[in-house]
């Protein structure tokens, strides 16, 4: 009975929470818009995105952040993907090993793996006990800093990445799968290429959407390793802009809205969460 | 390099158990690379003094440093208040979308907001925040506009401490919405009405069954968001430039030129906060499953 009258009365606290909820969420956000549609005197026009998009320096910086994205998002697959299938098949005394690591990234913040890596990779590698120098310190050339900032990038996305594959792979039974495959005479590269990767579609492409959303807007890794992307772009361009700045930020929003809600479509609800703060 | 790190994963194995660990070398060899390596050598290197000799002397600094403990202090201070500002908000937020009696439909809305507001970080954040609260803000002019309120006047300031801990609550209490609807949804209808029919009001129900149920859940969850914000630095930098000394900003300052001008102090502050991270998220996860046991 007290049920019924519960479900009856209006749930006042309720909605005073969600409102207040729902305000937070989108003040930020409608400022932003707000604000760079601004540009030209008394009107509202697209002119801050005009200007914005047309920067060549944004299209170098933000082509380089997408491109980074997709070299991580690759090897992050290349090397989670075969380490979750034999630890599920071979190895399931690496379990525990393994899936604590995938969660140090939460305990090692961006900043400090940034501190870390110029530590290790500022001096050059020599050859054990001598003086004779086998490779320059990888954070001195170009290359060298795109090696690091794609491991740091592969180590931020570690978590999310390991776990979705991981999840991925026990809803469909690799165990199952493998065996019917090896029956019919398949060997391992044919199991992993056409068997385990196309039944991992959907937690494959969450990882990569939630990477692909902490990698672009990414700003620690790259600004103290040097590597011209978008995050530093946009700090320093709203050092000295008003309105530009504020149309890229509602655009990386409309990103990070498209990356999530096509995760959300393809795991039907399933939603995870990431943080590059 | 790829390639290379591949192979073994692919070549044949010697005949014997420990075989089957060639197929996780490339996952280790990655994780030593990127992961231990850099951790291990700023550990090392704090207990290495500015003559390169062993000392524990940079570890007895970080508590008698001021200007050290000071930012340890700060950091300690908006986590937390972003934590429990955060998650008492999140959790009402949950708790209006699962049990609370609102339409059905709000809820995978609510999610997928919070979804991508967690992942809304960093520099845009920032930018998004001045935009709204900055002088000349949104909801500054807004309020002065309607109210006569000036909030700059009134001694508000969105590059201060309050400033820093409302921007950080907008990835803070999004996070704690994911991770306790969840949890309110384990809360079994049977309990709401066994305890209903041995006669126990809505507020017995609350603080007798499901609060101690909650209770691990909604701890581990406030120490997971304590661990989100004391790691932050983008935000915090872009927002406040350095004039808030938390503990990331002065690790920044470290990196970019020595300025302690003692490296061990730098590596020794780092190994602090990592310490404080691994503290926060072992309780979570202690925490964690303590509630699994209830809300299978």
């Amino acid at each position: 009975m007290n049920d019924s009258k519960q479900t009856r009365k209006f749930p006042f606290w309720s909605w005073f929470w969600f409102i207040i909820g729902v305000l937070y969420f989108i003040l930020p956000l409608y400022a932003t818009l707000d604000f760079s549609l601004r540009m030209e005197r008394g009107v509202l026009s697209f002119k801050a995105y005009e200007r914005a998009f047309s920067d060549p320096e944004f299209l170098r910086t933000f082509g380089y952040s997408v491109i980074l994205a997709l070299v991580t998002i690759i090897v992050s697959i290349l090397i989670t993907v075969p380490t979750a299938y034999w630890i599920r098949l071979r190895l399931p005394e690496a379990r525990r090993i393994v899936e604590f690591i995938t969660l140090l990234p939460f305990v090692i913040p961006a900043i400090i793996l940034v501190f870390g890596m110029i530590y290790v990779y500022s001096s050059p590698l020599k050859f054990p006990f001598t003086n004779i120098t086998l490779m320059q310190p990888l954070t001195t050339f170009t290359f060298g800093t795109d090696i690091l900032i794609v491991g740091g990038y592969m180590v931020l996305g570690l978590p999310y990445m390991y776990r979705s594959v991981d999840t991925g792979m026990r809803t469909v039974d690799v165990r199952t799968l493998t065996e019917a495959a090896q029956s019919l005479g398949a060997n391992w590269f044919t199991i992993i290429s056409s068997v385990i990767l196309p039944n991992l579609r959907t937690a494959l492409l969450s990882g990569a959407l939630l990477t692909f959303a902490i990698v672009v807007g990414e700003v620690i890794l790259a600004s103290f390793l040097g590597v011209p992307t978008f995050g530093p772009y946009l700090f320093l361009l709203g050092q000295h802009r008003a309105y530009e700045p504020a149309a890229l930020t509602f655009t990386t929003f409309l990103l990070t809205w498209a990356a999530m809600g096509i995760i959300q479509l393809v795991t039907g609800g399933q939603g995870q969460t990431a943080g590059a703060h | 390099m790829t390639a290379k790190i591949l192979s073994p994963a692919m070549s044949k194995a010697p005949p014997s158990n420990w075989k089957n660990w060639i197929g996780v070398i490339p996952f280790f060899l990655f994780a030593i690379l990127f992961l231990f390596l850099p951790s291990f050598r700023l550990f090392a290197g704090s207990f290495i003094n500015s003559e390169g000799h062993f000392t524990l002397e940079n570890l007895l600094e970080l508590f008698t440093q001021p200007y050290i403990l000071n930012s340890y202090w700060l950091s300690i201070r908006i986590s937390a208040v972003t934590a429990l500002g955060g998650g008492i908000f999140g959790f009402l937020l949950a708790y209006s979308v699962t049990v609370g009696g609102l339409p059905r439909a709000l809820r995978p809305a609510l999610i997928t907001f919070s979804g991508v507001a967690s992942n809304f970080a960093g520099v845009p954040l920032a930018f998004a925040f001045v935009a709204t609260l900055g002088r000349t803000g949104f909801v500054t002019a807004l309020l002065k506009n309607l109210f006569h309120l000036n909030l700059y006047d009134s001694g508000f300031s969105l590059y201060s401490f309050v400033g820093l801990s409302l921007t950080y609550m907008y990835f803070q209490f999004p996070l704690m919405v994911l991770i306790m609807a969840p949890a309110l949804d384990g809360l079994r209808r049977e309990w709401r009405e066994a305890a209903e029919n041995l006669g126990a009001t809505t507020m017995q129900y609350w603080f007798h069954i499901a609060m101690p149920i909650l209770l691990p859940s909604l701890l581990g969850a406030m120490i997971l968001l304590f661990g989100n914000a004391f790691g932050a630095y983008a935000t915090a930098y872009a927002l406040t430039g350095g004039a808030l000394p938390i503990i990331t900003i002065q690790i920044g300052a470290q990196i970019r030129g020595d300025v302690l001008h003692n490296p061990g102090l730098g590596y020794a502050m780092a190994m602090g906060m990592v310490i404080i991270m691994a503290v926060s998220l072992a309780g979570y996860s202690l925490l964690q499953r303590k509630t699994e046991r209830w809300l299978k």
